[in-house]
């Protein structure tokens, strides 16, 4: 039997966490991919060139558009006694679904998977990253997130898989009504795919001067990330944050500025290649993990810091 | 209208958790243990909204060992009015829990549960949804704002790049993200206050429920460390080395 991964799509771009889920799933067994939605064909042939997929499986329906989790799960639960795993990465609509569907299914999930063993036996992070449990499962089906930021994705083209429409299940139950949504329009990458994420913490002092980040991050092609520190004291948006209760991110380089280096943040961030920590305390437990440590003031480490990088 | 929240037992979040040797789990022997950051932010919105005339009850329930009984005592120093234990030694699995849940509210008939999106411990982010699951009623996870509307709620949720709000009729389940509130500490005289209240200790045999695990822990190990790196005198340098050496800019 075959592995299904519910991805998360952007217009006609699957998300990079999704094509890490289909990297793990493709250990698992043949891999067919679930895309549920409105207005699905750019996104569907997509799916379909990313490396490792034999199927994509279309649901096209308006009340879909926006992955709310009561039609989403019901279709899971639907299509999951033809797979031995149902997977989605870990993001905030694979969290808000494969717990609900798993729950129909009379099945724990195994949330965050860091690693996989076998088909039954998987490695995830517990208490914020400072452990690491490895679980047996005695469901028949398993129900899995997958921590994107431990699986490499799957290349988005070079594959060829077939696509196939499906109806919708009834779904009569009550759910929940979109209202709205408001997502901040970036050019910057998205920060859990960025290759480069420069993140400030508490010792940015203010909103404003948190922006003094952006034209580093502009001379980087970096994606902008936050302590939960600095979330908490307002200076940064919540899906800023980089931590075990907010993003996991690996990138390549990773430079940390005016951030202390709580356990929950290195939790988020310690699978990055290159470690980058500046701070004017040089006892600051973040140096501890950089590879790299400058300890200078912050207001003036950034210009210069974008001053040396417009000069290479 | 009554409220349910479930409150969660855990290692505080200032304590370093330690592996145990045997890599059976991590010590909790000694430890300092706090209600999950995240109930505490589900007990002040719960309390906010009693406040606000929207409930009338709210009922604080935990599951687990004798001593979540001082889980729900702080809650209920927070404002909560009753409390329900049960009591298991058994290491309840968020399926476990969102069972015992299920008959709890099947009992007490609230129109809405509000639990934290996820414990620091195991960080399973689950019961919330699979309590709504079990209910068929309908979730609204990592909620920053809570509004209630004519006949129901409007919840903004923390979505990836940015916010996203639904509207729910009641029962509904939602599940509280860290922007929510910041929660109250509890006053003296309410720490006081709350010994008069009452917790009402009941057992998952006597809710119907088999709380068996579905995941055996096989191993609980330290991940790896890092090591430290070099300090550098200057950005010149730093901007050099990461050209040159980590060839990554």
């Amino acid at each position: 039997m075959a592995v299904l991964v519910l991805l998360d799509h952007e217009g006609a771009a699957i998300k990079q966490p999704s094509r890490s889920a289909i990297a793990a799933a493709a250990q698992l067994g043949e891999v067919h991919v679930l895309l549920a939605g409105q207005d699905l064909a750019g996104a569907a042939s997509a799916a379909a060139q990313i490396q490792g997929v034999a199927k994509v499986l279309v649901v096209d329906d308006a009340s879909l558009a926006h992955a709310l989790a009561e039609p989403a799960a019901a279709l899971l639960v639907k299509l999951a006694p033809g797979y031995t795993h149902v997977l989605a990465a870990s993001t905030a609509i694979g969290k808000n679904v494969i717990p609900r569907a798993a729950a129909l299914l009379d099945v724990q999930p195994i949330s965050d998977v860091a690693q996989i063993l076998d088909a039954d036996r998987f490695v995830r992070p517990i208490y914020a990253g400072n452990a690491l449990a490895t679980v047996r499962s005695s469901d028949l089906i398993k129900l899995i997130t997958v921590r994107a930021a431990s699986f490499d994705p799957a290349p988005a083209t070079g594959g060829a898989a077939s696509i196939e429409a499906i109806e919708l299940p009834d779904n009569s139950g009550r759910g929940a009504a979109f209202v709205s949504e408001a997502i901040a329009h970036s050019e910057r990458p998205e920060l859990s795919a960025a290759r480069v994420v420069i993140s400030g913490g508490r010792g940015m002092g203010s909103a404003e001067n948190f922006a003094l980040l952006e034209p580093v991050a502009d001379a980087l092609k970096a994606a902008i990330g936050a302590s939960r520190a600095a979330v908490d004291s307002g200076y940064a948006p919540n899906d800023f944050q980089v931590g075990q209760t907010g993003k996991v991110v690996a990138p390549d380089l990773y430079i940390a500025v005016g951030i202390s280096g709580a356990i929950q943040h290195l939790a988020g961030m310690k699978d990055s290649k290159y470690i980058v920590a500046i701070n004017k305390d040089e006892t600051a437990p973040i140096f501890a993990v950089a590879d790299y440590g400058v300890v200078a003031d912050l207001f003036t480490a950034l210009p210069e810091l974008k001053t040396e990088l417009e000069r290479v | 209208m009554k409220l349910l929240v479930p409150v969660k037992r855990v290692v505080d979040t200032n304590i370093k958790v330690r592996v145990k040797s045997d890599q059976t789990g991590v010590e909790t022997a000694g430890v300092k243990m706090s209600m999950n950051p995240f109930d505490e932010i589900a007990i002040e919105e719960a309390v906010r909204l009693k406040e606000k005339g929207f409930a009338t009850e709210v009922i604080a329930v935990s599951a687990g060992v004798a001593a979540c009984a001082e889980t729900i005592r702080t809650a209920l120093a927070m404002g909560a009015d009753r409390g329900i234990l049960v009591e298991t030694d058994v290491a309840l699995e968020p399926l476990a829990v969102a069972k015992l849940l299920r008959a709890l509210v099947e009992r007490e008939q609230p129109e809405l549960v509000i639990l934290g999106k996820q414990a620091i411990d195991d960080d399973m982010n689950a019961t919330g949804q699979m309590l709504a699951a079990l209910l068929g009623w309908p979730q609204a996870t990592f909620a920053s704002k809570i509004t209630p509307v004519d006949g129901g709620l409007e919840v903004t949720r923390e979505i990836d790049g940015g916010l996203e709000t639904l509207s729910m009729s009641l029962p509904a389940i939602v599940t509280a993200d860290l922007r929510l509130n910041e929660p109250r500490y509890a006053s003296l005289p309410n720490i006081m206050k709350a010994r008069k209240k009452t917790i009402e200790n009941l057992t998952p045999a006597a809710l119907g429920v088999d709380p068996a695990p579905r995941l055996v822990i096989e191993k609980v190990s330290e991940p790896g460390e890092r090591k430290a790196g070099v300090m550098l005198a200057s950005i010149a340098e730093l901007v050099d080395k990461l050209k040159h050496e980590a060839k990554v800019i």
